[in-house]
């Protein structure tokens, strides 16, 4: 049903846009479709992070085994037919943890990005449209979160609070919204002496929304290539934390927790290999995704 | 420039004010129980020993005394005593600090000796093979994870091809060199002891050839894009067409200008090394700040978390005001003001 009321709804738009209008919005999608076949690596990886959504999702269709299952009879047999990735020290099925940590690692380091962006951007966007002492106060208080050695920080949180997956996501949000507080502010600076924000402001629309429906959607491209290359590194984070055993706790598979699982045992290579390749691959997309996408609203690469 | 340096300074100041409060609250404001995580669960069942744990770290004082005390020691450089080794945290740090800027300036040497020259080749034969690599090394540093790079490391290089000795900054059967620095490489130096001074260099390759992977990535890529701009400026053309010789152009001319960028990458980069040193360190079984400080934070240590935070942060601090400094060397045209 997703689909077809999508699509009902794109024709209503654009019913509503005049004839000239609605030309100019395609040949602009026609031109960022063209913009992005031009980008092999950028293609390459979405298909890269899609399957590895997919594969998450569909985890419990496709994996062979539970995911947590032991099975002490085959514990530490090396890739075969019916374990293709191997078996962990407890006779669980590689293959399998590392299609369920899928359903860990990518939400946790989206969640992570999503509330970070959202209340960064609004930290900053309020700090540089206020101005004055309200922007130099909020900026210190940036300045002084940025100085601190973010993954230390959040380790003395993470571990203060106890390990698990919801407080090692709590511990990383507090030391991940500053950047875009920064950038949300500096193009918030940049917009806010506009004529279309004048003009707003002269129809008597409140500032509060003048910021949140003229200034914030129109910073919204860098923020979203930051948001993009970001995404990478949330999950190597979260992975570290889980790995340090401050993040999820066994026996939940989350792709960090797998690889030091196999840490010490140096004979049964696959173990840690597999979660680890896993999570350099969607880092290494996203960073493709995001550098495709950077050279596709950056102006001035035109 | 003088005025210039000391405003800078007490900005940093008050930075490093911001931080103690910051890292006091929120080591205080978490629901953590530093009695049971130090006591254990036996010991913490009986409240005379509570008591004493208490009043004799000082836990027993409202919060905002606790704090006080920590910044007046702070003034003398007394930053409490550590509740994991009861030592002081100064002595702590200053033990375990030496390991980890050994670690740390080993992997910036190696991030700028591959990544410099990487970058500007790669501007230079602009979409060739090098270009290619360079982009590739950007890459994989970005986006590879180092915990898992230095266990897969330490498999290979260690346990299946042993090419690399193992964990730790010495051989079994070698003593540390007599303290001078605390840096093994230079104490082995002065002690005049080649055996001692070759362990500790062959440790420190692998541990900080993974350390250095995200600056050197980093590096290539600031210096490639930089060294791009550089070269498409007039000022470029002219040197070119006054029959310089290209390699004088692209050294004196190109990278000189070039450097800015990269010399502001090192500095910021500084925070993400240490943030590395953590995992490096706990896989390498390196006796340095990382490792200290997951020990610190594991066990609710706050004192130690605290110094560490702060030692930590004081050197970001300095790092990026060395950076600024910096600036003014590499182009005159940048003024203090």
């Amino acid at each position: 049903m997703q689909g077809p009321r999508g699509a009902i709804s794109t024709i209503a738009i654009g019913t509503q846009v005049s004839p000239s209008g609605l030309a100019v919005r395609l040949t602009n999608r026609d031109r960022l479709i063209r913009r992005v076949l031009k980008k092999p690596m950028m293609i390459a990886g979405v298909i890269v992070v899609l399957v590895w959504v997919l594969l998450a999702v569909l985890a419990p269709q496709i994996a062979p085994y539970d995911p947590i299952d032991q099975d002490v009879t085959h514990r530490l047999e090396s890739p075969s037919a019916a374990h293709w990735l191997g078996v962990d020290e407890l006779g669980r099925d590689v293959f399998s943890r590392v299609l369920y940590g899928g359903r860990v690692s990518l939400p946790v380091a989206g969640a992570v990005v999503a509330v970070a962006t959202i209340f960064g951007t609004l930290f900053g966007g309020i700090a540089g449209f206020a101005g004055e002492w309200v922007d130099g106060l909020a900026m210190r208080l940036v300045d002084v979160v940025l100085a601190f050695p973010s993954l230390i920080l959040a380790m003395a949180i993470a571990a203060a609070l106890g390990p698990s997956i919801q407080n090692s996501m709590l511990a990383l949000l507090l030391v991940w919204w500053p950047p875009y507080a920064r950038l949300a502010r500096g193009q918030v600076l940049a917009l806010k002496t506009r004529e279309y924000v004048t003009a707003a402001r002269g129809l008597g629309l409140p500032e509060f929304q003048i910021l949140l429906r003229h200034v914030l959607p129109n910073s919204f491209a860098p923020l979203l290539v930051m948001m993009t290359m970001d995404f990478g590194t949330a999950i190597i984070i979260t992975a570290a934390l889980s790995f340090l055993g401050l993040g999820a706790v066994p026996p939940t598979p989350e792709w960090g927790a797998l690889v030091a699982e196999g840490r010490e045992l140096t004979s049964q290579w696959w173990i840690s290999t597999v979660p680890g390749v896993a999570i350099f691959m969607v880092a290494m997309a996203t960073n493709f995704i995001g550098d495709g996408l950077r050279d596709i609203v950056d102006p001035r690469l035109r | 420039m003088g005025v210039y340096i000391a405003r800078r300074l007490v900005l940093a100041a008050v930075a490093m004010v911001g931080l103690t409060v910051i890292t006091f609250v929120v080591s205080h404001a978490v629901p953590a129980d530093p009695i049971v995580a130090n006591l254990g669960q036996q010991a913490s069942q009986r409240p005379e020993i509570v008591a004493a744990f208490r009043a004799k770290w000082g836990l027993d004082k409202p919060p905002h005394q606790q704090y006080l005390t920590f910044l007046r020691g702070l003034v003398v450089g007394d930053l409490g005593v550590s509740i994991n080794t009861r030592r002081s945290v100064s002595k702590d740090l200053a033990q375990f600090l030496p390991a980890t800027m050994e670690l740390s300036t080993m992997a910036i040497l190696f991030a700028i000796a591959v990544g410099l020259p990487l970058g500007v080749f790669s501007a230079l034969y602009r979409d060739g093979p090098i270009d290619h690599l360079a982009r590739l090394v950007s890459l994989i540093g970005v986006s590879i994870p180092i915990f898992w790079l230095a266990t897969v490391s330490l498999v290979v290089f260690y346990a299946a091809l042993n090419l690399a000795p193992g964990p730790g900054r010495l051989g079994p059967q070698i003593g540390a060199p007599p303290r001078v620095t605390g840096f093994y490489l230079i104490d082995a130096l002065l002690a005049g002891d080649m055996v001692t001074f070759g362990s500790a260099l062959t440790h420190l390759i692998l541990p900080a050839l993974v350390l250095s992977s995200s600056v050197m990535g980093l590096v290539t890529r600031v210096t490639r894009s930089s060294m791009l701009e550089v070269l498409s400026q007039d000022f470029m053309r002219t040197a070119r067409a006054k029959g310089l010789a290209g390699s004088t152009v692209v050294v004196r001319h190109a990278l000189r200008n070039a450097l800015i960028p990269t010399v502001t990458v090192l500095g910021l980069a500084f925070g993400g090394l240490l943030s590395g040193a953590v995992m490096t360190e706990t896989i390498f079984a390196w006796p340095g700040l990382g490792r200290y400080a997951f020990e610190a934070a594991v066990s609710n240590d706050f004192p130690s978390i605290m110094g560490v935070t702060f030692v930590i942060a004081l050197m970001y601090v300095l790092a990026n005001l060395a950076v600024d400094l910096l600036y003014g060397v590499l182009d005159p045209q940048i003024r203090y003001s």
